[in-house]
């Protein structure tokens, strides 16, 4: 039944809550594997497509944990192990001194934490992907939203999940060659 | 992101954005700056007199690197000079940017939705000319990579309790902080231009930037939090950043640097010269690039009231300095503010004055701030301003410190003002490119700012009932 050149079927919507009100009916119709596009972030439609959390927050979390740690830990090191300088009998774990380094390399891992951990959790840079395939597509970077039912769904089937699509008042239904 | 903001608020005010615009209109408008609009001879001459002063800059800068610092007008007792005045005022500037792309997206202020972009490109390239000065300074530029901690043969390490240190940590940060920032907000424009152009290379090398993406929302969601969390971050950084410029001045002793005023007086500082900057510049692009529907009258006129505000922030630093300088009783203090008001530079400490805070009281008259020339005309004079703060701060302290003996007068070199200007050339060609190369106005920040963007449909429940 699977055609393993169809990738699945994309449905094409002019306004912001007419793709949300879709999303909403295609979850609820079952359908688990399917995903969302707009030109602009829209919370409604991303958890209307069943995806509510994200780890981005943690990925930056851990990262500025580690710079913090590593940061402090290697100005220690410096000051006490590896070059201890004794001056006048001042302390060697000088620590108010080492905050500002320590401060600057948390945001910086935090910081780059965030940005690669969000690239890799959205598989970027992908330069190819199926949806391409479908000329239209190119307007949802531009004023158009966009349901996609992937093929590897349970419940897809090439006809019946065309009438459905097109049962949500689309602008255009097509199918998504892989 | 910001709820949609209301296109009209009060009836005095002008609106964030022009009415009448669709996604599909701002799509086209700003990616036809890009692909569309043909290289003008107003471009090519302003980009060709930058590249011009660029390479005059290269010039002074091998004849520097050929003959070592003693080109420039530094001598003891003056070591700083140039060097360190243009260093702060750069990267004051570019503390602007990120307040305008980070500090206010947390306050939900959404009209920085049309100046953000081009705001965190001036604070790349402010940046970039800040951290040219310390390296220029350094006399062996070759070696710069001994201010970073790394095992090596010497099996020495840097100070890390010096400021100066403090510093390359800070500045290092900020300028890997701003760059992904501002390349996380172009990624999405990006792929808007790889899907608006026709030309195959252009196709390509856009797609190769925006990394494949697709405008799912599993990734905006993604990309919306990560893109908070970097505001959430950058914004204590950008105060830690100036703050830790001024402790290469407050930790020292000499007389006029040892205050604690300074951190909270160079942050506000940094932020006047850098809106005056944005000012400088959003005046004229949206001018040449037709682009007054979406950078609008009261884009200017709340920047000349960050500006009027972080100006009385700097005055009041001035008051108080001068005030602790009596009130500590150190002669070597009291010394400096008499020495501010009558010595061998207060022509230069009276224009300060003049520039800085007399001048700037205008825009308390609304129709000055709705000017865009008065608005370009103040903010010039603001940017001249902020640089003979730094150079009042740097050079007077220097030239009179403790012993009349050390007493001396600083004379900068035609080396000085060469790389002082080369880096304004380098600024703005850098900026001139930017606006031919990537789009100035974030596309998908301004498509949340219109009435389409509202979602009015109901809760999940009452649909499916």
């Amino acid at each position: 039944m699977k055609d393993p050149l169809i990738y699945g079927m994309m449905a094409e919507f002019d306004n912001v809550n007419d793709a949300i009100i879709a999303a909403r009916r295609t979850y609820a119709a079952g359908y688990r594997k399917i995903d969302a596009y707009a030109p602009f972030p829209v919370e409604e439609l991303s958890e209307a497509i069943g995806f509510h959390g994200n780890g981005v927050a943690l990925v930056c979390l851990i990262g500025g944990l580690l710079g913090c740690t590593a940061a402090f830990t290697l100005q220690w090191w410096i000051n006490n192990v590896s070059y201890p300088i004794n001056i006048g009998g001042r302390p060697l774990n000088s620590w108010p001194s080492f905050i500002i380094v320590t401060f600057e390399m948390t945001i910086l891992f935090s910081g780059l934490s965030a940005v690669f951990g969000m690239l890799t959790l959205n598989g970027l840079p992908m330069p190819y992907h199926p949806v391409f395939n479908v000329p239209r597509f190119e307007l949802a970077s531009k004023d158009r939203f966009f349901i996609v039912i992937f093929a590897s769904d349970k419940n897809y089937d090439g006809i019946r999940t065309r009438q459905f699509l097109e049962g949500l008042n689309p602008i255009s239904v097509a199918e998504v060659p892989s | 992101m910001a709820k949609p903001t209301e296109v009209e608020i009060g009836e005095q005010k002008a609106p964030v954005i022009a009415p009448g615009h669709t996604f599909a209109s701002i799509t086209d408008k700003i990616a036809s700056i890009v692909l569309r609009r043909p290289i003008t001879n107003g471009w090519l001459f302003g980009f060709a007199i930058c590249f011009l002063i660029l390479q005059w800059f290269l010039l002074a800068v091998c004849w520097l690197f050929y003959k070592g610092v003693g080109v420039w007008g530094v001598n003891i007792p003056v070591g700083w000079g140039f060097a360190i005045v243009n260093f702060v005022w750069w990267i004051g500037i570019g503390h602007a940017g990120t307040l305008i792309s980070a500090i206010l997206l947390l306050l939900r202020q959404s009209w920085r939705n049309s100046i953000n972009r081009f705001a965190e490109a001036m604070t790349l390239f402010a940046v970039a000319c800040a951290g040219m000065f310390p390296l220029l300074h350094l006399g062996r530029p070759w070696l710069f990579y001994w201010l970073f901690p790394y095992p090596n043969t010497m099996t020495y390490w840097p100070q890390f309790r010096s400021p100066l240190v403090w510093d390359v940590f800070a500045v290092s940060t900020y300028l890997t902080i701003s760059l992904v920032f501002w390349f996380i907000g172009l990624i999405p424009d990006l792929a808007s231009l790889r899907d608006q152009t026709t030309n195959k290379a252009i196709k390509f090398v856009y797609g190769l930037l925006a990394m494949g993406w697709r405008n799912s929302v599993r990734h905006w969601h993604r990309y919306e939090t990560a893109y908070l969390l970097l505001a959430g971050l950058a914004t204590p950084l950008v105060l830690s950043v100036h703050t830790v410029v001024s402790f290469d001045f407050s930790i020292g002793i000499v007389p006029g640097w040892h205050t604690t005023i300074f951190p909270p007086y160079f942050v506000a500082g940094a932020i006047y010269s850098g809106f005056a900057m944005v000012l400088v510049l959003a005046i004229p692009i949206r001018r040449f690039y037709d682009i007054k529907d979406f950078i609008t009258d009261r884009h200017l006129e709340n920047a000349a009231m960050v500006m009027l505000a972080t100006g009385w922030i700097v005055a009041y630093g001035y008051a108080i300095e001068a005030f602790v300088n009596w009130y500590g009783g150190d002669p070597y203090e009291n010394f400096l503010r008499w020495n501010r008001l009558h010595g061998p530079y207060a022509f230069w400490y009276y224009a300060l004055l003049l520039t800085n805070i007399v001048v700037p009281q205008v825009l308390w008259v609304r129709r000055i701030r709705t000017s865009p020339l008065w608005l370009f005309l103040v903010s010039l004079d603001v940017l001249v301003g902020m640089w003979l703060e730094r150079f009042i701060i740097v050079v007077v302290s220097l030239t009179r410190d403790f012993v009349p003996s050390s007493f001396g007068q600083y004379y900068p070199t035609w080396n000085d003002w060469s790389i002082l200007v080369g880096t304004l050339g380098f600024f703005a060609a850098c900026m001139f490119l930017f606006l031919r190369l990537l789009p100035a106005v974030s596309i998908s920040e301004l498509k949340t700012l219109i009435p389409q963007a509202e979602v009015t449909v109901k809760h999940e429940e009452e649909v499916h009932s």
